[in-house]
């Protein structure tokens, strides 16, 4: 009993890993109808750009987020105002090669530069602490302290989108383009701001990911794919929903490999799968897709 | 007053050149094995496959509108049928071949079922979800080699054809027969009524919708009849490869990057634009050394480019400027009025 306790609070606690990979998905998707198919790589990319900072400065992954959030965040802005600023519009076909093309190119520009070894970013001691949450069933520090940061970076979207001038001016733009731009709002700027902060998110998810577990270049598509699984189990345009798609995807994968490690992606797609056959619309929607 | 009589035609002078050349060459490509060493039959057969692949995406994508970053889910269910009928049921591997098709088509059912409830780029992950699916099941079946994978036992090869050149030949001309169907079968879909409900679903499918075509339920057969047609490459890349294993037969790189950049780059929405993206794809691989994911990143940039700045692709390009067609796929309404009083109508 304690034993599927312990598996399902490890779920839990990985599924606000997923939730923070959802979230920037969400986010851009919400705000001009983009889907990034780079936005796994981007992930990668982020872990890689931590790895950078903490060699060359020789500081710890967690203060590295000092660097690698505003770092990527500058990345996503400049990608946005760019190159993917071009791409929208009402036609279905440049966003989504443009960005497969952008997941090529990093997967491979990754693999040239780093080469296919398996990294990992170290954090020290807090990786293996763990504490007794009762009879039986314990909890990492690391992966507590992961789901917390996931919940407050959501909560600080939900923030940001209605309570402050650079959410109104989010919701306005998806709301209708063309209003929003007749109420001044330059676009070409709201949609970059939007990148940026989706960035920033994925940089913290991208830090976390490299403590976690090993990362090489190849890996980015799956974790857009468990991010892009939350983001439809939760619902389109529910931030709180991706969290609860993540957690959703998180036990269904960590129930999974209880039963046979050989389950565990299989079982969260699966899962995905059922619920798309039952309830398209996700959980929690809000937006039309 | 005496009806004007209308009739559609398809060819014109470009297509006309454009038949007779296609017929030379696919004479010069039969007689191959007569004039062409072993390296050379199978970069040709490799090329018929990703000409093959690359029509039947860009008839989904170009045409349907239906963007599949999951194809490969069909070519390795279509390895994985041929390795599995041919160890398990003793079928003759080119049997086999055939066999995949429709089973491809059936598995396509349930599979559109799911994942047309998704739109746009959400559908192009789904389809990705769908394919890793296929991997991850691929890799629990044991029998057929599990995560390691499994050769094509020798005897089965040898049945095919009793010495090495031969059945060399024969999966040579296997693959621009089945190659040479799939082009065959398109051209004569883009000709029939349907195709012109797909042409005009291509061009604005809001408006097509408004003129009362079937869109959702055309979309449905596309993507049915493209995985019949990408199980059977499948199982024939593989029959040529010997040796299948989940990552192999389910890549992403292998199977759908290089047959998006190809259609992409050629000229997504026209039949001639992947054989012309093909021939451009291994053009670049033959004279490039061997770079490895440098090539890739450069195919990737030039695929950016190409969306940006010409979305229509090389033959995109051409056809525009020209007005070309190399296959007989136009429609000029052609008005033959016939007057049998004077004064009539001219």
């Amino acid at each position: 009993m304690t034993a599927w306790l312990n598996v399902i609070l490890q779920g839990v606690l990985i599924g606000g890993l997923y939730a923070m990979f959802a979230a920037g998905l969400s986010l851009i998707f919400g705000v001009m109808r983009l889907v990034n198919i780079a936005h796994g790589d981007l992930i990668v990319l982020a872990a890689y750009v931590a790895l950078m900072v903490t060699e060359t400065l020789g500081i710890g992954p967690l203060t590295s987020l000092l660097l690698v959030v505003p770092a990527m965040a500058i990345i996503g802005y400049a990608l946005q105002r760019l190159l993917l600023n071009r791409t929208l519009g009402d036609d279905l076909l440049p966003p989504l090669l443009v960005t497969f093309g952008l997941s090529i190119i990093i997967q491979n520009g990754l693999l040239e530069f780093f080469t296919a070894d398996s990294r990992k970013l170290q954090a020290g001691a807090i990786e293996i602490q763990t504490f007794q949450v009762m009879q039986g069933v314990w909890v990492g520090l690391l992966p507590l302290i992961q789901f917390i940061v996931a919940v407050a970076v959501i909560a600080g979207l939900q923030l940001l989108f209605y309570r402050s001038a650079l959410g109104r001016a989010f919701r306005a733009t998806s709301d209708d383009q063309a209003v929003a731009q007749l109420m001044g709002l330059d676009t070409r700027h709201v949609f970059a701001m939007a990148m940026a902060l989706s960035l920033a998110v994925i940089a913290i998810a991208g830090v976390f990911l490299a403590v976690r577990t090993n990362f090489d270049p190849a890996i980015g598509p799956a974790r857009l794919i468990f991010g892009f699984e939350a983001v439809i189990i939760g619902g389109l345009g529910s931030m709180w929903g991706t969290l609860v798609g993540g957690i959703i995807l998180g036990v269904s994968q960590a129930i999974g490999a209880q039963i046979d490690p050989g389950w565990q992606l299989l079982a969260g797609h699966i899962v995905f799968l059922a619920i798309l056959a039952v309830r398209p619309q996700g959980l929690f929607p809000k937006v039309s897709g | 007053m005496s009806p004007i009589k209308i009739r559609v035609e398809h060819a014109t002078v470009s297509s006309r050149i454009g038949v007779a050349i296609i017929a030379v060459v696919l004479v010069v490509l039969a007689l191959a094995p007569f004039w062409g060493d072993r390296q050379m039959l199978r970069l040709l057969a490799e090329i018929f496959t990703f000409v093959a692949l690359a029509s039947l995406w860009n008839l989904l994508a170009g045409y349907a509108g239906l963007v599949s970053v999951g194809q490969q889910a069909f070519v390795g269910l279509g390895g994985y049928l041929l390795f599995a009928l041919v160890i398990l049921a003793g079928v003759h591997p080119i049997a086999a071949i055939l066999i995949a098709g429709p089973i491809g088509a059936l598995v396509a059912v349930p599979v559109a079922a799911l994942i047309f409830r998704l739109r746009g780029a959400y559908f192009a992950i789904g389809t990705w979800v769908v394919a890793e699916v296929f991997r991850l099941l691929a890799s629990q079946i044991s029998v057929l080699g599990g995560g390691s994978g499994i050769s094509l036992p020798a005897a089965m090869v040898i049945s095919m054809a009793p010495t090495r050149q031969l059945r060399e030949f024969e999966i040579y001309w296997l693959a621009l027969a089945l190659t040479v169907a799939v082009l065959g079968a398109i051209v004569a879909l883009l000709r029939s009524r349907h195709g012109l409900a797909l042409t005009a679903i291509r061009d604005n499918e809001m408006a097509a919708q408004s003129c009362g075509i079937g869109v959702a339920r055309i979309k449905f057969i596309v993507y049915v009849l493209t995985a019949f047609g990408t199980a059977m490459i499948g199982a024939l890349i593989f029959l040529q490869k010997l040796r299948i294993s989940p990552d192999t037969a389910f890549s992403v790189n292998d199977w759908t990057a290089f047959v998006i950049f190809i259609t992409v780059i050629g000229g997504i929405g026209r039949v001639e634009g992947p054989i012309i993206g093909t021939i451009i794809f291994f053009v670049m691989r033959q004279t490039l050394a061997d770079l490895g994911s440098l090539y890739l990143l450069m195919m990737g940039a030039v695929a950016i480019v190409v969306m940006l700045w010409a979305p229509q692709g090389l033959w995109g390009l051409i056809a525009q400027r020209f007005g070309w067609q190399a296959l007989p796929l136009q429609r000029h309404l052609v008005l033959a009025a016939k007057t049998e009083e004077p004064g009539g109508i001219p």
